[in-house]
């Protein structure tokens, strides 16, 4: 279990009064792709905001080993954690090169450029738009932004919010295969929350689904695709 | 045949309603109502009210500059700004008068004091605030601002003192063109003003940290998710907003005089521009403190020449100022070349 990118034991996180994760316990090894599962309100953003410090939390989160609970979001980021926030979490008023850009802000190396051109060769719309300001692209087109800024930083760990929210489904679906080929490519580690289940159990090997601010079911892929309640819940079998 | 031109008018009706379209606009307006006074008065006395507007302007710019950056940075103006451009004058004309600092290197050191104070007041009395409940930090700003205005006359009187000027200030020191003078001065003030714009505006697109100010201001949750420290970066922006508060007060300080409340009288105007040309748009706000000083100039010059007008005087200049502001936040919001709706202030 030394090859193991994320664990969460007994995580509890809270926004002021209200405690949304209760006792969370999650693990994902190294190049895998985990999905969670959940309806609204069941606390799969907040588990995501929790790994990046973005709310009060308790327990134990590492990363690569290294305890992060307390630590600075921005000291997180620095050990190579890209978060896709729901809603995509672009940069409006900046253009798409300079959101591409920020994405790398953390990194000191000089292969930022080579990145750069990486991500617009693997999404030629963005630089079709390199200058246009980010607010003024499509959802899908966004999404993408959202994907390759997060790319810029040249995760090993990937944190996907939503990322199918609001895009019509043939855009859904070439987003996912997309997740699939940058974690084939790249090795990236992913946990992808998500409610169009279908989709990221495909490219997912395991998942878990969370109500209420627990963990209460979790498996491989296949065991939860052929799992009764979440064929009910989730499938829309 | 029919259908182009219909486009075209349609394109025409639209570019009207851009930042360039009212521009233009109010430009042919302002110059049409001028020209019967123009011609009574002569191009001499034209020129010269330009050139007039023009020291105005740049000094409107530069203050404009630094609300549009503390804007930027907490959707929020701030109110203190003038004080602590005041407060950093002050400090400029001390160390001048008392020690003989030459006035470059007091403006500096001035600049570099404030640059520090504005960073402490955002560390301590900003950050500690969320900015998204706006009430306590508008508080904050207005109590900063008499609590500067109260040391000022506390430390150096209430009283009005002469300040040195930065630039060759010779009656003597001018041009003349077209029998109109233009002042070395205004020429100086100019030039400072275009370095801090391209300054300012390298700083913003060609350095890292420029980049994270405009991230932050842009989208503050995603900031924090790419490894941005938001904290230091606005702190960053109180800096040097503060600094550049400063400038804009020690190149006007020469013609309004030295006392406690001169940057506030003055704030209003380059609010007025700001507002105008968009309150998180260092270029529109720019082209906002040029508007501002030309139709002061030009209205308090010669409105009182239009019939019907004879109690037009220099004083209603501050009414106009105000006038401008409320026009702009009915019927543009945003600014002519600003991005943001202002619903906050």
């Amino acid at each position: 279990m030394s090859d193991l990118m994320l664990s969460l034991v007994g995580v509890n996180a809270r926004y002021g009064a209200v405690q949304v994760l209760r006792n969370v316990n999650l693990e994902v090894s190294r190049g895998e792709v985990v999905v969670v599962l959940g309806a609204n309100g069941a606390g799969k953003t907040t588990t995501l905001r929790a790994i990046c410090s973005m709310v009060q939390t308790t327990g134990s989160i590492e990363i690569q080993g290294t305890q992060v609970v307390g630590k600075d979001t921005a000291e997180i980021v620095r050990m190579r954690v890209a978060h896709v926030p729901q809603g995509r979490g672009t940069f409006p008023e900046l253009s798409v090169l300079d959101n591409l850009m920020v994405g790398a802000y953390a990194r000191k190396d000089k292969g930022i450029q080579e990145d750069v051109d990486r991500w617009m060769d693997a999404f030629p719309r963005l630089r079709e738009r390199r200058s246009q300001a980010a607010g003024s692209l499509s959802g899908g087109e966004q999404q993408m932004l959202a994907v390759a800024r997060a790319m810029m930083c040249k995760p090993e760990l990937l944190l996907l919010d939503e990322p199918s929210l609001g895009l019509a489904p043939i855009i859904i679906e070439d987003l996912f295969r997309r997740f699939g080929d940058i974690n084939r490519e790249t090795g990236t580690t992913m946990l992808v929350v998500e409610q169009n289940a279908n989709l990221a159990l495909e490219i997912a090997s395991r998942g878990y689904v969370l109500e209420a601010g627990q963990v209460v079911l979790q498996g491989t892929a296949e065991d939860l695709r052929s799992n009764e309640a979440v064929r009910e819940a989730y499938l829309g079998a | 045949m029919t259908a182009v031109t219909t486009e075209s008018r349609g394109s025409f009706l639209t570019w009207l309603k851009t930042g360039s379209g009212i521009l233009t606009t109010m430009m042919v307006v302002i110059t049409i109502a001028l020209i019967p006074a123009i011609i009574q008065g002569g191009l001499k006395l034209f020129l010269q009210r330009i050139f007039d507007s023009l020291n105005n302007g740049a000094v409107y710019a530069v203050t404009a500059i630094a609300l549009v950056i503390i804007f930027k940075a907490t959707t929020l103006i701030n109110f203190a700004g003038a004080n602590i451009a005041m407060f950093g004058a002050y400090i400029c004309w001390w160390l001048n008068t008392s020690y003989g600092v030459p006035i470059w290197f007091a403006v500096f050191a001035a600049m570099g004091a404030m640059a520090v104070m504005g960073a402490v007041i955002e560390r301590s009395l900003i950050r500690p605030f969320d900015v998204s409940d706006h009430l306590p930090v508008v508080l904050i700003t207005f109590g900063l601002a008499a609590i500067l205005e109260a040391f000022a006359g506390g430390f150096w009187g209430l009283e009005f003192h002469k300040f040195p000027s930065p630039f060759p200030s010779d009656p003597k020191d001018r041009f003349t063109i077209a029998g109109a003078f233009l002042r070395h001065e205004t020429i100086g003030t100019l030039i400072v003003m275009g370095m801090m714009i391209v300054g300012v505006y390298l700083l913003l697109k060609k350095t890292k940290v420029g980049l994270a100010f405009r991230a932050v201001s842009s989208n503050p949750e995603s900031a924090r998710l790419v490894g941005v420290r938001t904290g230091r970066t606005l702190q960053a922006g109180w800096a040097l907003a503060s600094a550049l508060g400063v400038l804009g007060a020690c190149l006007v300080a020469k013609q309004t005089n030295l006392e406690p409340a001169f940057m506030a009288k003055l704030v209003i105007f380059a609010f007025a521009a700001a507002t105008l040309g968009g309150l998180d748009s260092i270029g529109g706000s720019v082209i906002g403190a040029f508007i501002v000083a030309l139709v002061q100039s030009m209205l308090t010059g010669y409105g009182q020449e239009i019939p019907g007008f004879s109690w037009l005087k220099s004083n209603f200049a501050l009414v106009l100022a105000f006038v401008l502001i409320l026009v702009v936040l009915l019927f543009k919001p945003a600014g002519l070349y600003g991005t943001r709706r202002i619903e906050r202030v």
